[in-house]
């Protein structure tokens, strides 16, 4: 996985982002295209990928949900958008719920949804570490099956808060 | 300064150009530091006004002084069209004295004098009075320089400014931010460490940019600005009222189509903007055609009038720190920038925005050009600790179904970016595909500014959806795009064609560089013509004053007769442009004279001829 390669990391799901921001600084220091405008231009074309390939690489890879999607892409995993629009079966009901307080604009309602979600939000965030750990650990392809159940249910319920927030 | 290695040795050496809307400075790192390459007149600023003054262009001081008696053949602010249609200009026509010739359709093009300029060709006269300084400074040939430009400028103007360099007969190594160069400069003997926000306000342009400073590396975290807002704002503002009250206090309703009369207010309410931020009460006054004017304003008055320009230079403060996820305590530092912001309203708000006080030290008007010079001197390797990390201002995007666009390089991204997209097509056999880009922020094609059309050209006939185009989009560190193509199947390159929707193709580049070479062999001619003919001047009134003392008649007939000749034949090549016949006849007249000269001298008749070259 050539974002982990430009750093020289293992491609693993959990990542120390201070190290990694000092691989990005020791790194583009180095090949910044700044430092080749003297140099043939095979090696100013060279600079331009490499430091391309880092700085978009240190957007995916700080950012742990970008990560996992890379991760998940990469082995062949769908992380579509159009997955968002399924409903995760367990929300099925508090969905039905939420639309009918959203229909007549009920804000104590909205208020309590919104907290509810907010925790769900966090929640799945804590799972999400001990999933990174675990895949980390063992590579299978259920750890990532179920990370990408996890992503889906997470990118929801982040758009049904701003739907919430859009209405209150 | 103890952390510059310099070994400038056999390299070319890089310039740094600060090319500004209002005034445009060079400027160049040596052993001791970065500094300013004088002007022609000794002073450090070149004023950024070009005039067409018959058969010749002049920009900087010389353009600045024709600007009131001959504003129909001079131009100002051009920066405000850089990389702009037409259409998006209709604001900036009311305020501005732009000229627009016919047929600018596509490409502006501005009437000046009897000749027709676009945008880029005006700029390139400025950045070649620039280059012309530097050379005569440093005594060698200039072409390579690093241009700044402002950090909100997209893909078009920046692309512009890249012309307009080349058309000067510049290689432009590198477009830098304005408010990032003014960081280098500062960051120089500052903090090694913190968060410094850069506050640049200009004659045309407002920018504001968040960095995070780390041994020597200047991280952009975010930035955010107007492209048109500056002190002209702020002038023309000014102008509107005093042109108002002198139509009344004058009784000349029409006085506002008086180009003359505009500049010479337009002059008086500058000088008086400038001088209310040193002093609470100032006076505008003009004389015009034996009529005077004469008008108090106060700093209270200025500062209410003000007010809404200086607030609408808040909001991208605040939507930076959003977009770098700060808060105003994060802050450690506050940098000022540009002319705007001596004016003491300027700075008041700033330091109630971000609750710090603003550094001042270096004078604002060369900050950016000095930080031009670091960036040069970063190119050139002679400077190594240091390091830019820039931002692309803009989101780019492609047309989608239904006028959407898609975004795939977000806003504040570090550059280079890129991104990767497949593409394929919609009917059997279709062998192109139309791909359109554009820039901004919002949802809706018709809310963003669209840069160019990619055709992506030579696909193999095949059904529908069965090619796949692996297009590439690559922001390069000067925050402008390229793009390339390649067949997914059999990893052929593609070809893509460019059509920028606004500016100049690569074609109208190449021949404007090429006119501006034959230009500039056209001005060597003319310059070498003229000067040989003022020697020849001197030369003919120097033999003909000596043919009147006694020693000429004391010469052999044959003598006489030469120099008669000799002269005579100086004087029929005169009137020819063959500078070259010119001087091989006046070494003709020197040569026959040179026993005349001699006599006189030593006979000590008179000394006329004596301190010729004769």
């Amino acid at each position: 996985m050539i974002y982990f390669e430009a750093f020289g990391l293992e491609p693993r799901l959990q990542i120390d982002t201070e190290d990694l921001q000092q691989r990005f600084y020791r790194l583009s220091r180095e090949f910044h295209p700044d430092r080749y405008t003297r140099k043939p231009v095979v090696e100013q074309q060279m600079a331009l990928e490499r430091t391309s390939q880092l700085n978009d690489g240190i957007r995916i890879l700080k950012d742990p949900i970008r990560r996992a999607e890379y991760v998940l892409k990469h082995n062949g995993f769908d992380i579509g958008e159009q997955r968002t629009k399924d409903v995760p079966p367990e929300l099925l009901e508090e969905v039905f719920e939420l639309n009918e307080a959203l229909e007549e604009s009920d804000t104590t309602q909205l208020d309590g949804f919104q907290t509810r979600f907010v925790a769900m939000l966090s929640a799945s965030d804590t799972e999400l570490q001990q999933r990174f750990a675990a895949y980390d650990l063992a590579q299978s392809r259920d750890e990532l099956a179920a990370i990408r159940a996890i992503l889906n249910r997470r990118r929801y319920v982040d758009n049904l808060i701003t739907k919430i927030q859009s209405a209150l | 300064m103890s952390t510059f290695q310099i070994d400038f040795g056999e390299t070319k050496r890089i310039i740094g150009i600060d090319l500004g809307t209002t005034n445009s400075l060079g400027a160049f790192l040596d052993l001791t530091g970065p500094k300013i390459i004088p002007t022609a007149t000794g002073g450090t600023i070149v004023p950024s006004v070009v005039s067409n003054i018959g058969n010749e262009i002049v920009a900087g001081d010389n353009a600045r002084a024709l600007l009131i008696a001959h504003p129909d053949l001079t131009v100002y602010s051009v920066k405000r069209l850089m990389g702009r249609g037409v259409d998006d200009i209709q604001e900036e026509l009311k305020l501005f004295p732009f000229r627009i010739a016919e047929g600018s359709e596509n490409v502006i093009r501005l009437k000046l004098g009897d000749k027709t300029f676009t945008a880029p060709e005006i700029s390139a006269f400025i950045l070649r009075e620039i280059k012309r300084n530097a050379e005569v400074y440093f005594n060698e040939e200039i072409t390579q320089a690093v241009i700044t430009v402002p950090a909100y400028f997209n893909d078009a103007q920046r692309q512009a400014t890249k012309d307009a360099g080349r058309i000067a007969g510049l290689e432009v190594l590198r477009l830098v931010n304005e408010p990032t160069a003014a960081a280098l400069a500062y960051g120089l003997d500052k903090r090694q460490n913190g968060i410094i926000v850069v506050y640049d306000f200009g004659g045309g342009t407002f920018d504001v940019s968040i960095l995070k400073l780390h041994d020597g590396i200047f991280e952009v975290l975010a930035t955010n600005g107007d492209t048109h807002l500056g002190g002209d704002d702020i002038d023309n503002l000014l102008l509107q009222i005093a042109l108002e009250d002198i139509a009344t206090e004058w009784s000349q309703p029409e006085i506002a189509k008086d180009h003359q009369a505009v500049q010479t207010i337009r002059r008086a309410v500058i000088d008086a903007k400038e001088k209310l931020s040193f002093a609470p009460e100032v006076f505008v006054t003009l004389e015009y055609k034996g009529q005077q004017y004469n008008r108090a304003i106060n700093r209270e008055l200025f500062d209410k009038l003000i007010t809404p320009i200086v607030q609408r230079t808040l909001e991208p403060c605040r939507n930076a720190l959003k977009d770098a996820s700060l808060t105003h305590e994060q802050i450690d530092e506050v940098v000022l920038v540009g002319g705007s912001t001596r004016i003491p309203l300027v700075r008041a708000a700033v330091e109630a925005l971000f609750k710090a006080k603003p550094h001042t030290e270096l004078n604002p008007d060369e900050v950016v050009a000095i930080g031009a010079a670091v960036q040069a001197g970063i190119l050139s390797g002679d400077i190594t600790d240091k390091l830019l990390l820039d931002v692309t201002p803009l989101s780019l995007g492609i047309e989608t179904m239904g006028g959407v666009v898609s975004k795939l390089i977000h806003r504040n991204s570090t550059i280079p970016a890129s991104a990767s997209e497949t593409f394929t097509t919609a009917v059997d056999g279709q062998h192109n595909v139309l791909i359109h880009v554009l820039q901004g922020e919002r949802e809706m094609v018709r809310d963003c500014r669209s840069l160019a059309r990619f055709d992506l050209k030579g696909i193999d006939p095949l059904p529908a959806g069965l090619p796949k185009i692996e297009v590439r989009f690559l922001i390069d560190a000067n925050g402008i795009l390229s793009v390339t193509a390649r067949d997914g199947r059999t990893g052929k390159e593609q070809t893509v064609e460019v059509k920028p929707s606004y500016g100049l193709n690569d074609e109208q580049v190449e021949a404007m560089i090429q006119e501006s070479f034959e230009k500039a062999e056209e001005d060597f001619k003319e310059r070498q013509v003229r000067e040989a003919r003022v020697e020849a001047d001197r030369i003919v009134s120097a033999v003909e004053k000596a043919k009147r003392n006694e020693a000429f008649w004391t010469l052999p007939e044959d003598e006489r007769g030469a120099i008669e000749r000799a002269l005579n034949e100086l004087l029929v090549v005169y009137h020819s442009d063959d500078y070259g016949l010119i001087r091989i006849r006046m070494e003709e007249v020197d040569h026959v004279t040179h026993h005349l000269a001699e006599i006189i001298v030593n006979s000590a008749v008179s000394g006329v001829l004596k301190g010729t070259r004769i």
